[in-house]
């Protein structure tokens, strides 16, 4: 193969150059397609009968700067409860993955336990489970029990947890029995083979769901504030009951969405790369 | 003897696929184990790694009963290496990562010595250069000297070798082969699963010939392959010579 530059027969130039014209035009009629169906949404939603009344209580400008501040600040009681209940929730799912694949006799209660785990929880509605840890632990009039934040907090982190772990679960028995002979064969442990084999590999392939999960217990974390505590969605509705209007909550709103937005697009370029790597074959 | 299979049993619900089977080996000698497909070759050496656990009968390997319970099978597989028909290698890592995984965390090796080692090798059988590769850069001829690198860098007394050529395009399999002839020169104790007749006959010191759940025919691959004594094996000779495998 020589390394000098080839130069393009006309042929190839005129192919090239049709492709870039067919190109253009595709991008122009999809430009001008969007911009129509933007332009037509916006008249029909402005040119609604109730628009001025909607406009009023929903995106009233000088209330949402008015009352930005506490609901930044009840975001970043979000931001730090997501954050610890997403690192825990993924090792909690982690545990119960694990102990579920595990085989033989003498497992069986772990494996159990795990089973009714995953069943309950992913079954449980998350607002039932806040309510439960939230109102029904203190209830019990222990000595040392922790806040609703940490309270409700557990609750998410135990709901995410069952789903991750069945995520995780899935992605283990998707990794060829083959390659824990392999593991195995080399003289390492079941628990070396675990850790250094069919780990990797799962974590991998469930890695799409697994973002998924994670980008949904960022909006869910917002369910706090049926404990009590003052999130942004908390604080969002103190403003709404104070000024009776509900631009709070479209504040709130859209903090969450730019809050969720980087993980978002990781994921999204997660999956892509997925997507690609299971085409191009093993 | 380095390895004794003795009145090995093995049955899958109602099949039996060993049947009170006896093989034994010594020291630095190559064993060809050939067989019709379903025979229970590749049975066979995952009872002697204990993968699959024996029905009946014993295994000893260097004297030690390793089909006893009470022993730990981990223990037992550092002395033996195997190498799978489908290679096997572990796509989320590197050619390097494959082969120095074992030394390092099941053996001990400082990583630093353990690259060494494999750098070596990887040197030996002319793929240096991908050791930063992952397994699916590498063709099939690639990834199986890989796969034999990877048991043979935790210095096995016994490498076990199950259909090593048969996912191979003829050319490829020549890569192969010019390793196990290199490493029978080394001295390595070997039993080989195989259906190809010649590479058995190329660097087996002794043919054994499973049928029916024993061994029922073994000698040097000369007497075997082309003089054999039982009505089974030539039966079986025939049927390989018909495919244009001999
Ligand atoms: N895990 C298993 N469960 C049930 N049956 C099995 C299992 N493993 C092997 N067998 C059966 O045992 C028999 C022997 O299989 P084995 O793979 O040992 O044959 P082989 O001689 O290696 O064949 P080949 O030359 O095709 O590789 C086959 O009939 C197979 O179906
Ligand atoms: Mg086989």
């Amino acid at each position: 193969m020589s390394a000098e530059i080839h130069r393009p027969s006309d042929l190839q130039l005129g192919r090239i150059a049709y492709r870039r014209g067919q190109a253009i035009r595709s991008v122009l009629l999809a430009a001008l397609s969007t911009a129509v169906l933007g332009t037509l949404l916006g008249v029909l939603i402005t040119g609604a009968p109730g628009w001025a009344r909607v406009k009023q209580s929903f995106f009233d400008w000088p209330i949402a700067r008015e009352y930005l501040p506490e609901i930044l600040e009840g975001l970043w009681l979000n931001i730090r409860l997501f954050v610890v209940c997403a690192v825990c929730a993924l090792a909690l799912g982690l545990v119960a993955a694990v102990l579920r694949t595990l085989r033989g006799p003498v497992f069986f209660p772990v494996r159990a336990l795990a089973t009714v785990y995953t069943y309950t929880f992913r079954g449980l509605p998350l607002i039932i489970t806040i309510y439960l840890f939230a109102f029904g632990v203190p209830g019990l009039r222990l000595q040392g029990t922790p806040n609703v934040v940490v309270l409700g907090g557990a609750a998410i982190t135990i709901t995410y947890g069952s789903y991750i772990a069945e995520v995780l679960r899935a992605g283990i028995e998707s990794v060829h029995p083959s390659q824990t002979a392999a593991a195995r064969s080399l003289g390492l442990s079941y628990r070396q083979s675990m850790r250094h084999v069919v780990l990797p590999q799962a974590v991998r392939r469930a890695a799409p769901a697994l973002l998924n999960d994670v980008v949904s217990m960022q909006k869910d974390v917002g369910l706090i504030s049926l404990a009590g505590p003052i999130d942004a969605i908390r604080a969002a509705q103190i403003a709404s009951a104070e000024t009776a209007n509900f631009t709070p909550y479209v504040v709130a709103g859209v903090l969450f969405v730019l809050f969720a937005l980087p993980l978002i697009g990781v994921t999204d370029v997660v999956t892509l790369r997925a997507a690609r790597r299971q085409n191009a074959g093993n | 003897m380095l390895l004794t299979c003795a009145d090995v049993r093995k049955t899958f619900g109602s099949a039996v696929v060993l049947d009170g089977l006896d093989l034994s080996v010594d020291e630095h000698e190559v064993v060809a184990l050939i067989g019709a497909s379903g025979s229970g070759k590749s049975t066979l050496l995952r009872c002697i790694n204990l993968l699959t656990e024996v029905d009946d009968g014993t295994i000893t390997l260097d004297g030690e009963d390793i089909t006893n319970p009470k022993i730990n099978p981990d223990v037992v597989r550092r002395k033996i290496g195997l190498v799978f028909q489908s290679y096997n290698l572990f796509p989320h890592m590197t050619v390097l990562d494959n082969i120095t995984l074992a030394p390092v965390k099941v053996h001990g090796k400082p990583p630093a010595a353990a690259r060494e080692l494999a750098m070596e090798w990887l040197n030996r059988v002319g793929l240096a250069d991908k050791s930063g590769s992952y397994p699916d850069g590498l063709s099939g001829g690639q990834q199986q000297r890989v796969a034999i690198v990877r048991a043979l860098v935790n210095s096995p007394r016994l490498l076990l070798l199950d259909e090593v050529t048969s996912a191979l395009d003829p050319e490829l399999v020549g890569e192969v082969l010019t390793m196990i002839r290199d490493l029978k020169g080394d001295g390595m104790t070997m039993i080989l699963a195989t259906h190809e007749m010649g590479f058995a006959r190329q660097v087996a010191d002794r043919v054994a010939f499973l049928d029916n759940g024993r061994v029922l025919e073994q000698g040097p691959p000369a007497q075997v392959l082309g003089d054999p004594v039982e009505a089974r094996t030539r039966q079986f000779l025939a049927r390989i010579i018909e495919a244009g495998r001999l």
